[in-house]
């Protein structure tokens, strides 16, 4: 059983987002790097778990970026993973960053690969399904428990309202959220093996961008809060109907 | 021509496809094309009718076994349903379904795509779509540089717009290809009404001390027909179940309403939340950081404002 697992860096959570060069650029000044969460806590810990369970499970990471994500991906290998492949390419289209790893895909025979729900830079949830699109697979998307058996995966799914479980063959993609796997912290042993863990880097193949970013803009400022005081909630109710059409 | 996905469950159109409907009407008119749609299985909504929100015509691949999600199947059968259309962009809403498949059939066009897009493009110069990024924390605006397009749009930020016209219904034979997955189970949550489709959602933090006093959060819920959520420390520590977790690493939502009470606001959680259109925090605390990403507030204990205002909305109501 071989395991792929996408692992994207992203800015901490609590960054300060800013953007310089006319707001074309983001600026990175400050901003401290972690493995997206979705594909950290669901997507990776999930694989290490399958691992746990069955030693004969492989599990390779693979994350798109330049020399500037190799902390990102020793990071993840510390937390496990018995090896890194890094795209040597830095690009803002999903596009290119999907056909990158479809590549990579296309080339290990994989029988699972597995990503985060999206990313929490730019949130586009969009290479999982480009996988499936481009390597012809069959995707389970927001999923949030999955087993192995035998050439299936069984996996729970998000729906509207609730969630259904569905049976499906492999090779498939699945996209991970919450409730997949708990949260790890890495350990010192995990650390230290991380270091001679073999991260092979290799240079893209060549593809299109389909889309351009052209400028970035922050949100305009909320106008400030209107306090009613705690016993005048008629005053609220009005509001919320009159000011606000809210009911 | 502008093609719009229209997605069902239980044979039930979704209320987030009516507002793609109404997305790409506004679009095609934007464009000077027609708006059609194009719905794969069978539903037992009155299909002419779609004309109201702006559609001229769709296109129905009435198979019943397309009546259960499938993504890989239905990201062919799009696919062809769009060559065999000759649609030039693909309207989608950005709600569960539409983020599996609405990438995987733009690879297959070889179209560029923007996912949860908050507005109409920008047509004048390029083919330009905002769309929130950084967790709702800044927006990006991106231009689509190939021929054909695909566009999945933010739920409640366009609105569904009504208009005057029925809709012509042609059957479109498409192959279907064999399922790629077998649904076994199903689980509904019943009577409560989906985070993501809400107009309005009440949620509770840690300032409600403990799962056992969640009968003021459901109350007020209920007389409004909103539905309940959470802040991450009450689904961790398990007093709501994980999927009411509202905020960057749970459910995003975009409700027209959104009511936080006895949530601080962090900043991870507005992320969650930020696209509501209107936000009230109760709070004790008037330092609570929540109070400047709100537009009404009250300083105030939970366990008094609450009754109080849930009894003031229904005689408001009455």
């Amino acid at each position: 059983m071989k395991l792929l697992v996408c692992i994207s860096k992203t800015p901490d959570t609590t960054s300060k987002i800013a953007f310089t060069e006319g707001n074309t650029k983001f600026d990175e000044n400050g901003v401290q790097w972690i493995i997206n969460p979705y594909d950290e806590w669901y997507a990776l810990v999930r694989a290490i778990e399958m691992k746990e369970q069955d030693p004969s499970v492989t599990i390779h990471l693979v994350t798109v970026g330049e020399a500037d994500a190799e902390p990102i991906i020793r990071k993840a290998l510390a937390l496990g993973g018995d090896e890194a492949i890094r795209i040597n390419i830095q690009s803002n289209d999903s596009f290119v960053v999907a056909s990158q790893i479809a590549a990579i895909a296309k080339e290990g025979a994989y029988d699972l690969i597995l990503t985060g729900k999206e990313t929490i830079d730019y949130n586009s949830a969009c290479i999982g399904s480009m996988l499936a699109g481009l390597l012809d697979m069959p995707f389970v998307s927001l999923a949030n428990h999955m087993v192995l058996n035998g050439n299936t995966a069984s996996v729970k799914r998000e729906i509207e309202g609730g969630e259904e479980t569905c049976e499906v063959a492999l090779p498939a993609i699945v996209s991970c959220q919450k409730g997949m796997a708990e949260q790890r912290i890495p350990n010192m042993r995990g650390i230290m093996a991380a270091r001679t863990k073999p991260l092979k880097v290799v240079e893209p193949i060549v593809v299109q961008a389909t889309t351009s970013i052209k400028t970035y803009d922050l949100p305009p400022a909320k106008s400030g809060v209107k306090l009613v005081a705690a016993d005048n909630v008629d005053e609220l109710v009005r509001l919320l109907k009159e000011e606000a059409k809210a009911f | 021509m502008v093609l719009i996905y229209i997605d069902q469950a239980d044979q039930q159109i979704k209320k987030s496809s009516l507002e793609a409907i109404s997305y790409g009407a506004a679009l095609a008119k934007q464009l000077g094309v027609t708006a059609e749609g194009i719905l794969l299985g069978t539903v037992t909504d009155d299909l002419a009718s779609l004309g109201k929100y702006g559609l001229q015509k769709l296109h129905h691949v009435g198979d019943a076994s397309l009546n259960h999600f499938d993504a890989k199947v239905f990201t062919q059968v799009l696919t062809d349903a769009a060559k065999a259309t000759n649609a030039s962009v693909l309207v989608f809403a950005h709600n569960l379904n539409g983020k599996a498949i609405a990438p995987a059939v733009a690879v297959k066009l070889h179209a560029g795509i923007v996912t949860g897009a908050n507005s109409l493009p920008d047509t004048s110069n390029g083919f330009t779509v905002t769309k929130t990024v950084f967790s709702g924390k800044a927006f990006a605006e991106i231009n689509i540089d190939t021929p054909i397009k695909v566009i999945s749009i933010n739920q409640n930020c366009f609105g569904v717009h009504m208009h005057e016209g029925a809709t012509s219904v042609e059957a479109l034979s498409i192959a279907i290809p064999a399922a790629s997955i077998k649904v076994t189970a199903t689980h509904k949550v019943d009577g409560e009404i989906p985070l993501t489709e809400a107009n309005i959602v009440v949620s509770g933090g840690r300032g409600l001390k403990g799962p056992e006093n969640w009968g003021i959060i459901e109350d007020l819920a209920k007389v409004l027909g909103a539905a309940t959520a959470c802040s991450r420390p009450v689904s961790d520590s398990d007093w709501r179940p994980h999927h009411e977790h509202v905020g960057q690493t749970g459910v995003q939502v975009a409700p027209n309403l959104y009511i936080a009470v006895g949530i601080s606001g962090a900043i991870q959680h507005l992320a969650g939340v930020n696209r509501s259109k209107t936000i009230v925090v109760i709070n004790k605390d008037p330092e609570a950081p929540f109070f400047k990403a709100a537009d009404y507030g009250i300083v105030g204990d939970a366990f008094e404002v609450l009754p109080a205002l849930t009894a003031a909305i229904q005689k408001s109501k009455a």
